[in-house]
């Protein structure tokens, strides 16, 4: 029996005719050519977040980021405008990587006053122009303004900066479409305490974005994570979310509020009920926000926590004691990944407050964990290809949305840009 | 040389093992650690973690870090966070069925 209303269709799939009940074929995750066929389909023509304005908080502000997936390294800089720009990470002299520390693939981050190449010394200034050539003589007819930096389209939703490599791609706010209006003026910017954390994960990117894309999983696969009362009882009652949602290729689902606060304090562990907090966050609201429209669209009273998922490989995760958590994953092959999550807290006014967050920070550590080798162990088994469909349930509708919105991108990629051979000729 | 307040030398024999500035330092010596150390250390910090929230929560955050005492009482404190999960949950240092997965802290608050 549902504990929450449905759609008057009777599910939220069938809400969505076009996305059908019909088991899902996985292939998409476990084939090399369709990868390969991905990167220029969605990571070469989509919006993708790198990061949040805070990093870049002055003049010369800069960071990487490492765009294996759409084949680049684009570096991100706040010029002396004020404005943030993006640019491939490439000397035009001779192709060195312009912006990197010690190890060439690895991001860095810091402040300078102008781009220096390490190679020949040519050197930008922060709007990406060249300013000074090395022993410029030598050259041929140079001419300094044809060879500055090579832009990125890049632009800012609310603090967090986007990047994208089609030059003829829909604007970001029309592109962030529903979801990225009706989030406008929560208050990312007040959440400054931040917490990173990065793992290398054996399986495509598509799966974990399944796993974070529904609850299903969580009384079983977390278990043990709550005390045995409680586990039996979530596993009793399974999982249902309050409400799901498909726009675009975006889609969102919104929970109940878990156990922040709990109503019974015998059923929390005993660290938890010394410093009031846990996975869903410090007990007490350290702000209150008057919410902009997209969050909590069911409008419940023991609403918890809304999931974004902004196609392709960003979801947004906002909590009801008022703190938000971000997940990126960069794909580095058909089967392996790169996963990063933030947690953004109002910076902690007092030492408990602090060790609050960390009770958080460290109960997300422990979860994903879990659910990050329970990836390698499907990753391996669907690329034996012994089973290739799999029944994805009502509360897995934003995966079985996911991966027909991958294909359809990969379909229409190849419809409009590859020509097919002529063997003719 | 005492690591930690007067207020709190029972705990001073854990203060050179725990008082850990990184994360992943912290996470290291959790898994380098036996379930007995760890429950030794839990058994005796956990009743006294509130009040050492509340002799910290006499300072103002940023001014904790001049302060070693004080920095060393909440760097313990995070180690106590770490060190719950294999004593309130897992019965054992690492999370069960987690294999070789590894997940790395690459930016930590401030303090």
């Amino acid at each position: 029996m549902a504990h929450f209303p449905k759609p008057a269709e009777g599910s939220w799939t069938e809400h969505y005719p076009e996305i059908g009940t019909e088991p899902v074929d996985y292939s998409d995750s476990i084939d090399p050519a369709f990868y390969e066929l991905e990167r220029k389909a969605i990571f070469q023509r989509t919006w993708l977040n790198v990061g949040r304005v805070e990093r870049l908080p002055r003049t010369g502000s800069y960071f990487t980021k490492e765009l294996d997936a759409a084949g680049t390294s684009v570096v991100v800089v706040k010029d002396k405008a004020g404005e943030i720009r993006a640019f491939h990470n490439i000397c035009r002299h001779r192709g060195n990587k312009l912006v990197w520390n010690d190890y060439p693939r690895e991001e860095t981050s810091g402040s300078f006053r102008q781009f220096t190449c390490k190679y020949h010394g040519w050197r930008y200034d922060l709007d990406g122009s060249l300013s000074f050539v090395q022993q410029e003589s030598e050259f041929f007819d140079l001419d300094k303004d044809a060879f500055g930096l090579v832009p990125v389209r890049c632009e800012i939703w609310e603090g967090f900066v986007f990047v994208n490599l089609d030059d003829d791609a829909e604007p970001l706010d029309d592109y962030l479409g529903t979801f990225g209006a009706g989030l406008k003026g929560y208050p990312f910017h007040e959440m400054t305490e931040v917490a990173t954390y990065r793992a290398d994960i054996g399986s495509n990117w598509k799966l974990f974005i399944d796993a974070f894309m529904e609850f299903y999983h969580a009384p079983v696969l977390h278990a043990k994570q709550s005390v045995s009362d409680e586990s039996q009882k979530l596993q009793g009652f399974g999982f249902e979310a309050l409400h799901y949602q498909l726009e675009g290729p975006h889609s969102m689902v919104s929970s109940w509020g878990g156990m922040s606060p709990p109503k019974d304090l015998s059923m929390v562990k005993p660290i938890e009920r010394v410093l009031r907090s846990g996975l869903f966050g410090p007990w007490e609201r350290p702000i209150e926000i008057d919410y902009p429209p997209a969050v909590n669209p069911a409008r419940s009273p023991v609403w918890g926590e809304d999931s974004f998922l902004f196609f392709p490989n960003f979801m947004l995760l906002l909590w009801a004691p008022n703190w938000y958590l971000t997940y990126h994953y960069w794909p580095t092959s058909y089967n392996t990944h790169t996963f990063e999550c933030s947690l953004y807290f109002v910076p902690s006014r007092t030492a408990r407050e602090r060790v609050a967050h960390e009770l958080a920070l460290t109960s997300f550590k422990e979860y994903s964990l879990q659910d990050g080798n329970t990836l390698e162990a499907t990753q391996s088994m669907i690329e034996t290809r012994t089973v290739t469909e799999f029944p994805l349930n009502d509360q897995e509708i934003a995966l079985r949305h996911l991966h027909r919105t991958a294909r359809a991108y990969v379909a229409d990629h190849l419809a409009t840009h590859e020509t097919p051979v002529d063997v003719r000729a | 040389m005492p690591m930690l307040p007067d207020a709190f030398a029972d705990l001073e024999p854990f203060a050179p093992t725990w008082c850990l500035k990184d994360e992943p330092d912290r996470y290291a010596t959790r898994l380098a650690s036996t379930m007995d150390e760890m429950q030794t250390f839990y058994d005796a910090f956990l009743p006294r973690l509130e009040d050492a929230l509340s002799w910290l929560d006499r300072y103002d955050l940023d001014d904790i870090p001049d302060d070693e005492l004080a920095q060393n009482l909440l760097w313990l404190c995070y180690s106590l966070v770490c060190v719950s999960f294999p004593v309130e949950v897992w019965r054992q240092p690492r999370v069960p069925d987690s294999g070789a997965s590894m997940i790395h802290q690459i930016v930590a608050p401030a303090v």
